[in-house]
């Protein structure tokens, strides 16, 4: 168990050293000299050269690399080239709760819609409800997220006037307000994942409903509702962890797009103006932010296992 | 060896039993074109132990699960009627009627206990929680109760059991487990599924006999599910023995495989005499596919003593030397 | 899967058609965007970016059955070129995904010791990233433009093909270790030409097929963030982001070219399903 532990640990750590190696070079390979890039077009070679010693950009590369790690993993990410804000504080104050938020939100509406979509579909399997809960998730899965945020606001912002169109208010500030402003974008980015979820939900809970153990608890009389969302929702929560784990990679890309349809200030906007403003301190701390956040929870997934399932505990 | 032919018979029983607890008449069952149960009749008295027995596939399991009302109507067509104690059809029950009947008058034991227990939740969970909601005890009491219950199965250290999950058990213990959830509410009817085919040869005789004593000491009736002869023989009361969804013979398991009058049942206990093996495959051929078989007497394609007349004509379950046959050529063997 | 479990499939593709109703209407409707491509300069009205002061912003007419957008071009011309530019990005993005999946797959697959254990690494912290962010971050070293979007959109799908191609070597392997005795004496290239490559091939044709309609999303996702194809590219993702400024008072400009890009992805998801159903048992327990 310790053993299996401690592998899963180095693995992880191995994984973020690669990812690491990886966003360090994107900044190598960029185009562009990031020296440059901060003094504008007018500067003097003594000037240049101060900026150089001073990014340590005159040492050898794998010596950059080391102190770059070292930097970062102690929360200083650089400045930006153009307005010479600290990245670090930028990203952790003000572009990751709005992502995070975002997440949360869509997070909760998937789990709150696809999983009791996915079990009442495998409670009645093959019915037209199940057709329809099928046919639902393939749409909500296939559908490009970006179109369905603009069908949103054009319709229940701009038509029904029953929604805000675009901006963040921050729950923590504003409750409601910040509820009602996420609303829209929470929607959107939930959509295909709900789609995911309800597909998982009913292939997993029809191999669950054929347990012997669901028809024991029938005949001990446990109620129907018992039954399902007792004895057998039980029985999927680790397939559902997992797959909200593994999903954690493609709600961060949607929020990418979903922020950008609605104008939220998040990791996500940040990201595509970095692109366009060549601003690449930010597109390594958002990629790499991105694989890390990515790496820890699916982390938190493989080891919260025990506690889903008794089996896989220790016996004792 | 075949049975002693010269021993003279008991007389014929009139089989009273005025007040039998349950009884099956005309039991079919359909899955889709596939008739699985064709028109099975049983009953059973308070107090008594019957032997479901025949090959897998004859529909044994099929019968239990529809007792208990657990066959949706998706899976399975019923038709027929199974009178319960007080309750003139179970298949009329609503499904708010059978919350008070399962679990508590009558409840499951079930082939495989591991996979029975849910295994997320502890033994105590599952079995404290039918005590509560089955008899309405508090939290403590429960306990107590529960605990109790693990002592009456035989198992010791209980009280620490009580948070033992499943795979944590042994197999002997699961099933111990299994029943003390299904005798928890003293229930008038036991359905014993195969209870001991998952286990050790050597535990198999002990959770029998737990089986049979624990609902003797409640005065409870328990239907067995077997597919080995011998052990019915030494478990039950009486016997039916199903062929493919019908019944063969019927009657007290003495009269029954001590002389045998359906060729069926002679096939299956010569099976056991001679090569000694405890499962039930006696015969040349196979048990013909469910779209495939005859109108009249399903055992006709295997049946030693088959005439024209067997496979077109059902053969009624008739009274014959103290016991129930449906056989147009019954006797003793040739 | 192997060959032999291959085999028997293809005289039940001819009944496919009819028991899948749905994979036939869509299969029809994915043909019929690719005829699109094919056909785009004869089936178009206009030249894709033939702008007109004229006709700006002109709701859906006769002349126009999907109007103009902000430049007077006409939206539905623009639609018919952009499934060209949607299927010539996917198909090509996807090809090189795979390309790219292949290799490190069949390397992490007939690696052993620790070159395994360092390609799975490798392997899990590409899958880190998703395809998008992954696309993104190519996108900032190479550059904006319809080759740069192929070749970042390729790059970034390499990850889950890798890994769908080195569970295919496994169980190859496995099935290789049964028969082991008879393949000793020939060489490893030989093993991998004769006895891998055909086993994998098969699966990763699977493949292609359903991650077509992730490649297109992504480079319309490119596109419509502003970082992919330049205007005035007929890109359905580069026309919704366009379109969306207008949204109250002109929503054919993004609806146009969104209704395209969703019916092409929905499409493409059922032909995706109906194949992975018919052809990866693997997948019927739902991954």
């Amino acid at each position: 168990m310790l053993a299996q532990l401690t592998a899963k640990v180095l693995q992880t750590a191995v994984v973020l050293l690669i990812v690491s190696v990886a966003s360090f070079s994107l900044l190598k390979l960029a185009p562009g000299d990031p020296v440059t890039l901060m003094l504008g077009s007018e500067y003097s070679q003594d000037t240049y050269d101060d900026l150089t010693r001073q990014l340590g950009l005159d040492r050898p590369v794998p010596e950059q690399y080391v102190t770059w790690l070292g930097d970062f993993v102690s929360g200083d990410w650089g400045q930006t080239y153009a307005s010479r804000t600290d990245i670090f504080t930028f990203i952790v104050t003000e572009a990751l709760p709005v992502t995070l938020t975002l997440t949360f939100f869509a997070i909760l509406l998937a789990l709150g819609v696809g999983v009791p979509l996915g079990v009442l579909s495998a409670v009645k399997k093959d019915s037209a409800w199940d057709v329809a809960a099928a046919v639902f998730a393939l749409t909500g899965t296939a559908f490009p997220s970006f179109f369905l945020g603009i069908l949103l606001i054009w319709f229940l912002a701009v038509k029904l006037g029953a929604f805000p169109v675009m901006g963040f208010v921050a729950p923590w500030q504003d409750p409601w307000g910040g509820l009602y402003h996420m609303v829209l974008p929470s929607l959107t980015l939930s959509t295909y994942f709900i789609g995911m979820i309800v597909r998982m939900t009913r292939a997993t809970m029809v191999e669950v409903l054929e347990q012997p153990y669901i028809a024991a608890a029938r005949a001990r009389g446990e109620p129907e509702w018992r039954v399902i969302w007792v004895h057998g929702v039980r029985n999927i929560l680790m397939p559902l962890v997992t797959i909200v784990g593994l999903q954690l990679g493609g709600i961060l890309q949607g929020a990418v797009l979903t922020e950008t349809v609605f104008s939220l200030p998040g990791l996500g906007q940040m990201l595509t103006g970095a692109v366009l403003g060549r601003e690449y301190g930010l597109v390594q701390a958002g990629v790499m932010l991105t694989a890390t956040l990515f790496i820890l929870v699916n982390l938190l997934v493989d080891l919260s296992y025990p506690l889903l399932d008794p089996r896989l505990r220790p016996r004792s | 060896m075949t049975a002693p032919m010269t021993r003279p018979m008991p007389a014929p029983m009139p089989e009273p039993e005025p007040a039998a607890l349950l009884e099956v008449s005309g039991l079919s069952l359909w899955r889709g074109s596939r008739k699985i149960l064709d028109e099975v009749s049983l009953r059973l008295g308070r107090g008594e132990t019957l032997a479901l027995v025949g090959e897998s596939g004859a529909g044994k399991s099929t019968i239990a699960v529809a007792l208990m009302g657990l066959m949706s109507a998706r899976e399975a067509r019923v038709e027929g009627r199974l009178r319960f104690d007080d309750l003139p059809d179970l298949l009329a029950l609503r499904e708010r009627d059978w919350a008070g009947l399962r679990g508590r008058r009558m409840s499951m034991v079930f082939q495989d206990a591991g996979a029975a227990l849910n295994p997320c939740y502890t033994v105590g969970s599952q079995l404290v929680s039918v005590l509560r909601r089955k008899l309405g005890l508090g939290r403590a009491e429960a306990r107590t109760r529960a605990v109790a219950l693990l002592e009456g199965v035989g198992i010791n250290d209980a009280a620490a059991r009580l948070s033992a999950y499943p795979h944590q058990l042994s197999g002997g213990m699961q099933q111990r487990v299994m029943v003390a959830i299904a005798l928890a509410c003293n229930p008038e009817l036991l359905l014993a599924d195969e209870p001991t085919s998952a286990l050790d040869v050597t535990i198999q005789a002990q959770i029998i006999r737990l089986i049979l004593d624990q609902t003797r000491a409640r005065g409870a009736s328990c239907i067995f599910v077997l597919h080995d002869l011998a052990l019915a023989s030494q478990s039950c009361d009486r016997i039916v023995v199903l062929y493919a969804g019908q019944v063969m013979e019927a009657g007290a398991t003495r009269t029954v495989l001590e002389r045998p009058l359906h060729p069926y049942t002679q096939a299956l206990k010569s099976c056991v005499v001679e090569i000694g093996t405890d499962e039930l495959a006696p015969l040349d051929g196979g048990v013909p596919a469910y779209d495939r078989m005859p109108a009249g007497c399903r055992f006709a394609t295997r049946c030693p003593r088959a005439a024209p007349r067997c496979a077109a004509e059902r053969p009624p379950l008739a009274t014959l030397d103290g016991r129930e046959i449906a056989c147009w050529n019954p006797g003793d063997p040739a | 899967m192997t060959a032999t479990d291959t085999a028997p499939t293809a005289p039940r593709r001819a009944g496919m058609m009819r028991r899948r109703p749905f994979f036939t209407l869509a299969s029809l409707v994915a043909l019929g965007f690719v005829a699109c491509a094919i056909f785009a300069p004869q089936i178009a009205p206009y030249p894709p970016t033939l702008q007109s002061i004229d006709a700006m912003m002109q709701p859906p007419s006769a002349a126009h059955p999907m109007g103009t957008d902000s430049y007077g071009m006409d939206i539905l011309s623009r639609v018919i070129h952009g499934a060209r530019y949607a299927l010539l990005i996917g198909l090509s993005s996807v090809l090189i995904g795979a390309a790219g999946g292949l290799v490190l797959g069949l390397v992490a697959g007939l690696s052993a010791g620790w070159v395994e254990w360092v390609m799975l690494r490798l392997i899990d912290s590409i899958l880190a990233l998703p395809s998008l962010i992954l696309a993104v971050a190519f996108i900032a070293i190479l550059g904006q433009g319809v080759d740069k979007v192929i070749l970042a959109v390729g790059l970034s799908l390499i990850g889950p093909f890798a890994r769908t191609v080195r569970a295919d070597v496994l169980q190859v392997k496995v099935q290789l270790f049964v028969e082991a005795a008879g393949l000793m004496a020939i060489p490893r290239l030989a093993v991998i030409r004769r006895h891998i490559l055909p086993n994998v091939i098969f699966p990763l044709c699977v493949q292609i097929t359903i991650r077509i309609s992730e490649a297109i999303l992504v480079s319309s996702s490119l596109s419509f963030l502003g970082i992919g194809v330049t205007p005035p590219t007929p890109d359905w993702g580069l026309m919704i982001s366009e379109g969306r400024g207008f949204v109250s008072f002109a929503a054919w400009m993004s609806g146009m070219p969104g209704i395209a890009l969703a019916t092409l992805l929905i499409a493409l998801a059922i032909v995706g399903d109906g194949i992975r159903e018919e052809f990866d048992p693997k997948l019927r327990t739902g991954r």
